[in-house]
């Protein structure tokens, strides 16, 4: 698997007559615990959990049996039945929530059909369930049995083609791969474009890859949960951690210009206010891990003291040490107990590409709401991590900055500050 | 392959529809046969997975000139009677 990002230290800023602030004005969820933002959003206060054993394929010869699944997703009742054929269900998925995405901004072929609306998406695996059939063709029935759209219907980049030419999109557009921290990294890129002179860019991230051939490579991370107990098994920051669950789906987000916004009366969730990215140093290194730099880069891009961060979405590993070192560097920053910590990512399992952009979603209907989701199937944290972890109930606060962390397999650290609109938002009818 | 399977055009419209899917505004079951791929909505990879499930279905081969020849499916259909026949003629 290759692994390809854009340095986010070096933003430059772009000719563009923008402020350079891009708010978020569309949202399109696909969870779990909820096909649909409000239905997912409604899920995550009732603290109610999509993770269950597998139903996609039969777990029972593999040592992790419990997944989030996007359950009751009718691909035919989504989209055109023309791209059936050549999607994978991490692409249906992502289309579907594109859709919810636009729909939500509002957005019409004035603001899509330029050459100034792109899309920016993270992947981390690609069509993993169209790739096991197609090579299951090649080596049981011979080269003439691959589909032809093999050629492009596993691939990275392919969520982010099929959205621009459903969209009429034709302004600048790519793909992130950095595991879980390139769901943040992407919206970041996005922001960059706006930065660069596009109007409206369609970013975030969809993963999926719950076949065989995904699991096995999920599995030989060592990093899985193999409890079967949905209660139990992913359990990030308690005593009780033991790995996590993987997921499927995530969150598409409409990030605009805040000028192109107002202008055409679009209704900001809030802005990306900063972002940074840091990559640890090698296994045996004197240095730590450099999650606390990119925590720090973030508030630095955002010109946010700390003190400012009402809450923190929690990258949330549900590994002991992964947790300690979060919680180390969230100690650092805010000092012991400083900040409102939760990690509701602990009813979707942890998401790769989907689970950043699903953390802005649900940070974003937080600001709206005024209210921070809990931590599910966490009574206490671990005392020693000395975090002040949102547990059982949502806590009804009003929150206007928002800190979400990601860290992706291998060493990716990424940390995205998010603003409230000066005017709240109400929530939808 | 003895026996020689005559194609039809609804032959290629079925295969047309199972491997890349029904168009939104396009009637297939209509006067297509003059029609171009392009103006029905589908892509040389559409294209080109239609004439693979048709090749392994009637076990012949069009080669890729012929996929580049046949703009609309009357010239498909036309491209795959004569492989048909040539299929049934070595069988013979």
């Amino acid at each position: 698997m290759s692994t390809g990002r854009t340095d986010s230290t070096t933003d430059t800023t772009g000719t563009g007559s923008t402020t350079g602030t891009a708010v978020v004005t569309g949202i399109g969820v696909v969870a779990p615990n909820g096909l649909g933002t409000e239905e997912y959003w409604a899920a995550t206060l009732r603290g109610e959990s999509g993770i269950r054993r597998l139903t996609r394929f039969d777990p029972a010869q593999y040592p992790s049996r419990l997944a989030g699944e996007v359950l009751g997703f009718d691909p035919s009742a989504h989209l055109p039945d023309r791209l059936l054929p050549q999607t994978d269900h991490m692409t249906r998925l992502a289309l579907t929530a594109a859709d919810l995405a636009v729909l939500d901004a509002g957005a019409g072929p004035e603001e899509l059909h330029t050459l100034g609306a792109g899309v920016v998406t993270a992947s981390a695996s690609g069509g993993f369930e169209f790739g096991q059939r197609e090579l299951e063709n090649l080596w049981s029935k011979g080269n003439e049995y691959v589909s032809a759209y093999q050629s492009f219907a596993w691939f990275y980049a392919v969520n982010t083609g099929q959205i621009s030419i459903r969209n009429g999109m034709r302004g600048p557009s790519g793909v992130i791969v950095a595991d879980q921290a390139g769901g943040l990294d992407a919206v970041a890129h996005a922001r960059r474009q706006l930065r660069g002179g596009a109007s409206l860019m369609v970013t975030g991230g969809v993963d999926s890859s719950l076949c065989p051939w995904g699991w096995t490579a999920q599995i030989a991370t060592g990093l899985l949960s193999t409890s079967d107990d949905p209660a139990r098994a992913y359990t990030p920051f308690a005593d009780t951690a033991n790995g996590y669950v993987a997921g499927e789906g995530g969150a598409i987000l409409v990030l605009e210009t805040e000028e192109a916004a107002l202008a055409r009366g679009a209704r900001p969730y809030g802005s990306v206010a900063g972002h940074a990215a840091t990559f640890d140093p090698p296994p045996g290194s004197s240095r730590g891990p450099a999650l606390r730099a990119a925590i720090l880069g973030a508030l630095a891009d955002a010109d946010c003291p700390p003190g400012d961060v009402d809450v923190v979405y929690a990258d949330a590993a549900g590994l002991p040490d992964k947790d300690a070192a979060e919680a180390a560097a969230l100690r650092e920053v805010f000092g012991p107990h400083g900040v409102p910590v939760t990690a509701p990512k602990s009813m979707t399992g942890r998401l790769y590409s989907g689970g950043g952009p699903l953390d802005l979603a649900t940070a974003l209907l937080g600001f709206r709401d005024g209210v921070i989701p809990p931590t599910a199937n966490v009574t206490l944290p671990d005392p020693a991590h000395r975090i002040d972890l949102v547990t059982g109930e949502p806590r009804a606060v009003a929150t206007r900055t928002a800190l979400v962390l990601a860290r992706g397999h291998g060493g990716f650290n990424s940390a995205m500050v998010l603003r409230a609109p000066a005017a709240p938002r109400t929530p939808s009818p | 392959m003895s026996v020689q399977q005559i194609i039809t055009l609804q032959d290629i419209v079925r295969a047309l529809r199972a491997a890349a899917g029904e168009g939104d505004g396009v009637d297939l079951d209509g006067d297509i046969a003059d029609v171009t791929f392009s103006e029905l909505g589908y892509d040389s990879i559409a294209v080109l997975e239609t004439v693979g499930s048709l090749e392994r279905a009637y076990g012949f081969s069009l080669g890729d000139e012929a996929i580049q020849e046949a703009q609309t499916p009357g010239q498909l259909l036309r491209l795959a009677i004569e492989a048909t026949a040539g299929v049934a003629g070595l069988a013979a």
